[in-house]
């Protein structure tokens, strides 16, 4: 017992050789950490260079408005002087506009290529989103204010246009005389804005950069982001519905039987997203198979009968082409197809967890009294609540972001925040914009996220 | 057995599964009032099956199981009044030990003040007096299978069923349990039916052992008889060590048999299931009951041994022979001073009583 470790009531414990233990320790996993690092250093380079630049991305983009700082500084500086913001602006900032305009028109990047023009239509577009016309107004005073000789491509000089500039700008075009466009300005004053995410929930800044509701017929995306949240919910409570009495049988039949319905539930998931889509289109469509079914079959009847207790009732009992029932290219059609997608994100993680859940807890309860009912909801189904908060997480994380089913069966009130997303990135291109939405969407999921973790506890998420 | 009614009865049971193999082939069992009835056998021997259809939780094919007198072929599991502890004692993680003990008497409709008085008592009673509100998982291995006891009591059933309560303890907690388990059944006056495959739990806590094998009660005795006097060979060899030797009946005289061993010697055993001379027999010993050295004339049956292998055991000392052609003769020889030195290989005689070898069917 004398040296096998050396413990002084004082100093650190040290090893037989006179070394700190802990030192000794630390060097002995040493190699260890190493190893287990260049293990991960694969998927982690992975993981920032696929997953976390890209968010960075989309965070920086969605508060970003450098560049048309950086295009028009005299012109935002002008802003800040304008007093009374009712009234057009002085003479200094249409001037202040023209200068910057033909200062950026020139600037070079390092390799003395011209950038100018395109940060120029850039800006253009930017002020765009902030009150429409403002694009085809700069580019149009762009060309008035630099004249190009056609042969040399060299600006000819001196300028055609010369102070005083206001009264020449506003005849040329008279939306340089509209005070709204001026006050538009005010947006995008600062290099970082929250003007986009503003923009995302139906409200803007006004001249002053005081946030304000938008006029009313370009409020539309609040009602998107309440279609949105209801979609997911209730794709999520009929999801529930559905998979619970399934999982339960996955996890209580005999293993042959619950095997091919395994099979049967995932096999829509290995199927492809868009096959399914369009294999629900055929079923319910107007002339789908639902609606030929039901016409076919419903009695078609309409006349006097007897009926005993009633005595002589008119009866109208029709299901004709004119009752068909329209579940697609609306909210209802959403709602039945992103159901039967998601249904296997509800099902797999509240499997696992009721397969995790012993039989003989339930005939433990009934051995004690319970009636089988009662038995299940004291017992078994609180056992299974980690693997509902699971499903439930999952599929509403899932549904809040989708995308092509809206896009397919949602016709016009049944579109979703993504597709509006998409519609940003690919048709208007503000991408600002949807940066700014995608970013909501994400802390929806991560508020969600903490909600979870708060109320359940993380460790008992079990994905399957 | 007093002539009053057995609290559970088991006619003429049979159970399968499958329509075509019988697991329980024709159980009949009366279990009185206050005994303690252990049912031993190895696995799939059907021991659990027919715990199982008392319990409720299994229905029967064939037979009737009554309780109290009154057939429950028909009744719910959770009518029958049964308590029950399970072999993982299935204890509802996601409540307290009170909520767990108070949930048979929850669905009772008992009173709250009611309630909460008789979870106190029965925790006191099983000495987990201040655990009442910890969750299952933040207790030790016997503190849940206390509490498993303490609620398959709670609510004064008629019979407790025990299935492979100690499996999941270790060798010396089990031991304690054993007795907890035994003292509560004679302080309370319990009528316990307990599944086991350990044959010294078996016997150390039953009144009576039924020990199972393919589905059919090999016997049905105390502890007692089944080690002194089994009825076959599948029980002298399951209920304690055993040496086999293996003969055929040269004569049979009253209570004795002579036998004539595969390897030629002549064995005089007593005579337990051999019918008639010329029948295949095995004959049983126990490793406790051989002499070795015996002096002359004390053992009617006396061979010469060759020491194959020394085991030390600290209380006795095991030792394997070969004798009369068989090789693997075990002989626990007690650790006392004024015991023979024994050496590998050496050639000792070594020596049994007639009434210490029984012949049983071959």
């Amino acid at each position: 017992m004398s040296n096998t470790s050396t413990i002084n009531s004082q100093g650190p414990l040290l090893t037989n050789d006179g070394v700190p233990l802990k030192e000794s320790l630390r060097k002995s996993l040493r190699r260890t950490k190493i190893r287990s690092f260049l293990l991960i250093l694969v998927p982690l380079l992975f993981v920032l260079l696929l997953f976390v630049t890209p968010i960075a991305q989309l965070l920086s983009r969605s508060v970003d408005d450098i560049k048309i700082n950086e295009a028009f500084p005299l012109t935002f500086a002008q802003y800040e002087v304008w007093e009374d913001k009712s009234i057009l602006p002085s003479e200094e900032m249409f001037a202040a506009v023209i200068n910057d305009i033909r200062i950026t028109h020139k600037i070079e990047n390092s390799e003395g290529r011209n950038i100018g023009k395109n940060l120029l239509g850039r800006s253009g577009t930017r002020m765009t989103y902030e009150y429409s016309g403002w694009r085809s107004l700069l580019l149009k005073t762009v060309k008035e204010a630099i004249k190009v000789d056609k042969k040399s491509k060299e600006e000819i000089k001196p300028y055609k246009w010369d102070a005083p500039y206001k009264e020449r700008m506003i005849k040329r075009d008279k939306r340089w005389g509209k005070v709204e466009f001026w006050q538009s300005l005010g947006a995008m004053k600062d290099p970082y804005t929250m003007g986009y995410y503003l923009n995302a929930v139906d409200l803007r800044y006004d001249a002053n950069k005081n946030i304000i509701q938008k006029v009313e017929y370009l409020r539309v995306y609040k009602t998107i982001w309440m279609r949105t949240l209801q979609v997911s919910l209730m794709v999520t409570i009929f999801c529930l519905i559905l998979a619970y009495p399934v999982s339960y049988l996955l996890a209580t039949l005999p293993m042959r039987i619950s095997n091919i319905l395994m099979i049967c539930v995932l096999m829509p998931f290995w199927t492809s997203l868009l096959v399914r889509i369009v294999a629900w289109m055929i079923m319910l469509q107007q002339h789908g198979v639902i609606n030929d079914t039901l016409v076919t079959i419903l009695p078609c009847f309409e006349g006097m009968v007897n009926l005993p207790f009633f005595g002589a009732t008119n009866i109208d009992l029709c299901f004709g082409d004119e009752d068909r029932i329209p579940m697609m290219y609306n909210f209802t059609g959403t709602i039945i197809v992103m159901t039967q997608i998601l249904l296997p994100f509800m099902i797999l993680p509240i499997y696992s967890v009721m397969r995790g859940i012993p039989p003989s807890y339930m005939k433990a309860a009934q051995n004690l009294g319970a009636t089988p009912t009662w038995a299940f909801i004291r017992v078994y189904m609180p056992q299974s609540v980690p693997g509902i908060g699971a499903g439930c997480i999952l599929v509403f994380i899932v549904a809040i972001g989708y995308y092509i089913t809206p896009e397919l069966v949602g016709g016009k009130d049944g579109l979703m925040i993504g597709n509006f997303v998409a519609r940003e990135m690919q048709q208007t291109l503000n991408w600002g914009l949807a940066a700014a939405m995608g970013t909501m969407l994400l802390f929806a999921v991560l508020a969600l996220y903490w909600v979870y973790d708060k109320f359940i506890g993380i460790d008992n998420l079990k994905m399957g | 057995m007093p002539e009053t009614e057995p609290v559970v009865q088991f006619e003429n049971v049979q159970k399968s599964y499958d329509g075509e193999i019988l697991v329980v082939k024709d159980f009949n069992l009366d279990v009185a009032a206050g005994e303690f009835v252990t049912m031993l056998g190895p696995s799939g021997s059907g021991k659990t099956t027919c715990l199982m259809m008392l319990a409720g939780f299994e229905p029967v094919t064939n037979g009737n199981i009554n309780l109290k007198g009154k057939p429950i072929n028909n009744v719910p599991p959770h009518k029958r009044g049964i308590g029950m502890v399970f072999q993982n004692y299935a204890l509802f993680p996601h409540m307290t030990v009170a909520e767990n003990l108070a949930f048979p008497l929850e669905v009772r409709k008992i009173g709250k003040s009611e309630r909460e008085e008789k979870v106190k008592q029965i925790l006191d009673m099983v000495q987990l007096g201040g655990f009442g509100n910890r969750r299952p998982m933040q207790l030790s291995g016997g503190q849940q299978q206390r509490v498993a006891v303490a609620r398959s009591l709670i609510f004064d059933p008629d019979l407790v069923l025990m299935d492979e309560p100690l499996g999941a303890l270790d060798k010396n907690l089990r031991e304690q349990m054993q007795y907890e388990i035994k003292h509560l059944h004679e302080n309370l006056g319990l009528t316990v039916i307990y599944v086991t495959h350990d044959q010294t739990e078996a016997l150390t806590m039953s009144n009576r052992i039924a020990v199972f094998d393919d589905g059919i009660v090999q016997q049905c005795s105390t502890p007692e008889i089944l080690y002194e006097r089994p009825e076959n060979a599948f029980v002298a060899n399951f209920i304690g060590e055993n040496n086999r030797l293996m003969g055929t009946v040269e004569a049979i005289n009253g209570d004795q048999v002579t036998v004539k061993t595969d390897s030629g010697d002549i064995v005089v055993a007593t005579k337990i299931n051999v019918n008639s001379v010329g029948d295949r027999a095995t004959l049983s010993l126990r490793p406790e009951r051989i002499f070795v050295s015996p002096t002359k004339g004390r053992t009617p049956n006396t061979y010469s041994a060759k020491v194959e292998e020394l085991i030390y055991h600290g209380d006795h000392i095991r030792t394997r022979f070969s004798v009369c052609g068989h090789d693997d003769f075990i002989v626990k020889i007690p650790n006392s001073i004024d015991n023979v030195s024994l050496q590998e290989g050496k050639q000792v005689n070594i020596g049994w009583m007639p009434e210490d070898c029984l012949a049983l069917d071959g």
